[in-house]
């Protein structure tokens, strides 16, 4: 009895504890500890928090009172969160649209190896430095109907009549909106293909340099196929982002004009921080949470997060 | 000889591509920088597309005279220690998740990868209620606090692929030295996770610089204002003055610049590790 327990004490002193042992132990947890209470405290249980609120009818101060799936009722019957919801959806699709492609273009541009293309590619970098919030400002200047650039610019080439209204007008705000956006996120999916496609086997290439592919047709049969798990994950970035999108919008439209770029997420934020309706909001927020998780779900069946993971470790 | 004709006619129009790209991708940026140096008077007369013919840093003095400096002040305060908070968190779990055979530790890291899929926006208005009760309102700490646990996941994703490869027999090599968890952690895991620390840091600093949600739903005064508040504020104060507004995104995105140009790989490599969530 004695002898065992000398043994077990003397075993971990063998290395002072815990280290080539895999078990868990006292500082080990302390370790843990800080990391997991922040995110318990501010993250996980908030989101959870959420779902409670939405039954709630309370202005965030003062006594709250329970009214169930009524909130949930109205936001549904009122059509406002629909409105929101395709808006969403509208905004995910024409970001996907504007981005992928042209993304994908630009990532293979900047992973040739001529010195040029690494410049250019530290400068496409540049919008990515600036808060959404500077680019919404900047980008309301340049738009604005009133000594803007870009009706400077079309005047000069003759299209239009320069007074063209591109943020005030609500068939096309929401799709400038993405134009802005896309902007500033195409150089991050370019950036994602460029290590992508320098991850493609040299001996690809060469194999069909023998067979005497052009570069037309070495891109389609070769950098194409082989970027498919590169494509699948800024299709995800891109989604996901998209959907709860707000600072710019924020700034350049506020869900204007009239309700044309109200998203999701500035519904929310209307709803709970300026109605200081917290049911409403937390519906909306529900919402959302549940989009995401979808998403990531979806996501997850398709591709697995192993192939994803072994994708950014390539970076 | 014909093939490589064709290729260089191709490259030829791939290289304008590449130009136009780069003219749409910096034209903008070089405009906030152009008219950030033009007067009033000049931006409403002058032609919009070409610099400033006598440059003037008025823009400037004005922005730092209306309390832009103490913007400034608050925005590094908060990304410094969220960042700080972030990589010592994030460090110390990561090691545990790697190090640690446990069904609860692999729980709470599964926890961690779930929580790559909460927005921010799901969880604002418990985090605006809890950090009110908390008498953390209108102050820094309450906003470095959920900064710092939406920043989580994915900085522990990063390091805990990076901790990963370090091999088995440098951990017991500081083991037979005597060294606990702790030594281990700051003297073994930390100089070799190097890199990966820098990339989450630099990642991490860009993303609270430039956080909107978090100080619009969390503060309200200007002693707590941080830049992108503080923007948004100016250009509501200086609607029709552009080129003052333009010299306040400018100086707003300074140390941005400064990390790019001497991080630069650390950013680029932060942002493809984290997908730029």
């Amino acid at each position: 009895m004695d002898e065992l327990g000398l043994l077990d004490r003397a075993r971990p002193d063998l290395g002072d504890g815990c280290l080539v042992t895999d078990r868990m132990n006292l500082s080990r947890l302390l370790m843990m500890l800080p990391a997991v209470i922040f995110f318990a405290a501010f993250a996980l249980i908030p989101m959870c928090v959420a779902v409670y609120y939405s039954g709630l009818n309370w202005s965030g101060v003062g006594s709250a009172t329970w009214v169930g799936l009524q909130n949930w009722k109205s936001m549904l019957a009122s059509g406002e969160l629909w409105h929101s919801f395709w808006l969403t959806i509208a905004l995910m699709f024409w970001c996907w649209v504007l981005q992928n492609p042209l993304g994908l273009v630009i990532g293979v541009f900047t992973a040739g190896a001529q010195r040029h293309r690494a410049v250019f590619g530290a400068l496409y970098f540049i919008p990515l430095l600036f808060s959404s919030v500077a680019i919404g400002v900047t980008w309301s200047y340049i738009l604005s109907p009133t000594f803007g650039l870009m009706d400077n610019l079309l005047k000069a080439l003759g299209i239009g009549n320069g007074f063209e209204n591109w943020l005030g007008n609500p068939h096309i705000a929401l799709f400038v909106i993405a134009c802005i956006i896309s902007w500033q996120y195409i150089p991050f999916n370019a950036l994602l293909y460029q290590s992508g496609v320098r991850q493609i086997p040299r001996s690809l290439y060469e194999a069909a340099m023998i067979d005497g592919a052009g570069p037309l047709r070495t891109f389609f049969s070769i950098t194409l196929p082989q970027l498919k798990y590169t494509i699948t994950t800024t299709t995800v970035l891109i989604l996901t982002g998209t959907l709860t999108y707000f600072d710019l919008i924020y700034v350049v439209t506020n869900g204007g004009p009239g309700d044309a770029t109200q998203v999701l997420a500035i519904d929310m934020y209307k709803q709970a921080f300026t109605n200081l309706n917290i049911g409403a909001g937390s519906v909306i927020a529900v919402v959302l949470a549940v989009f995401g998780l979808l998403l990531s779900i979806i996501t997850l069946k398709f591709t697995g997060f192993n192939k994803m993971e072994s994708q950014m470790e390539g970076a | 000889m014909k093939a490589f004709r064709r290729v260089s006619v191709g490259n030829l129009l791939f290289t304008l591509f590449g130009v136009v790209w780069l003219i749409i991708g910096c034209y903008p940026v070089f405009y906030i920088l152009t008219t950030s140096l033009r007067s009033q008077n000049g931006y409403l007369l002058g032609n919009p597309w070409v610099p400033p013919i006598h440059p003037t840093f008025q823009n400037y003095a004005q922005v730092i005279q209306s309390g832009f400096l103490r913007s400034f002040i608050n925005s590094a305060i908060v990304s410094v220690c969220t960042v700080l908070l972030i990589v010592v968190f994030s460090l110390l779990l990561s090691y545990v998740v790697v190090r640690t055979r446990n069904r609860a530790v692999q729980t709470v890291f599964n926890w961690f990868v779930v929580g790559l899929a909460i927005p921010v926006q799901a969880a604002i208005i418990p985090v605006y209620i809890l950090i009110t009760k908390l008498g953390l309102y209108d102050t820094l700490l309450g906003m470095i606090l959920p900064m710092v646990a939406f920043a989580l996941p994915l900085s522990t994703l990063i390091l805990v692929n990076f901790v990963r490869d370090i091999p088995n027999e440098l951990y017991e090599a500081m083991g037979i030295e005597g060294a606990n968890d702790f030594q281990i952690v700051f003297r073994l895991v930390a100089p070799l996770a190097r890199p990966a620390l820098i990339s989450v840091a630099v990642y991490q600093f860009v993303q609270s610089w430039n956080n909107f949600l978090f100080p619009l739903v969390l503060t309200q005064s200007a002693g707590v204002r941080v830049l992108p508040l503080a923007i948004v504020q100016f250009q509501g104060e200086h609607t029709m003055d552009v080129p003052v507004t333009m010299a306040a995104v400018v100086f707003s995105a300074i140390p941005l610049f400064l990390a790019y140009i001497f991080g630069g790989r650390y950013l680029r490599q932060g942002m493809l590790a984290g997908f730029g969530k």
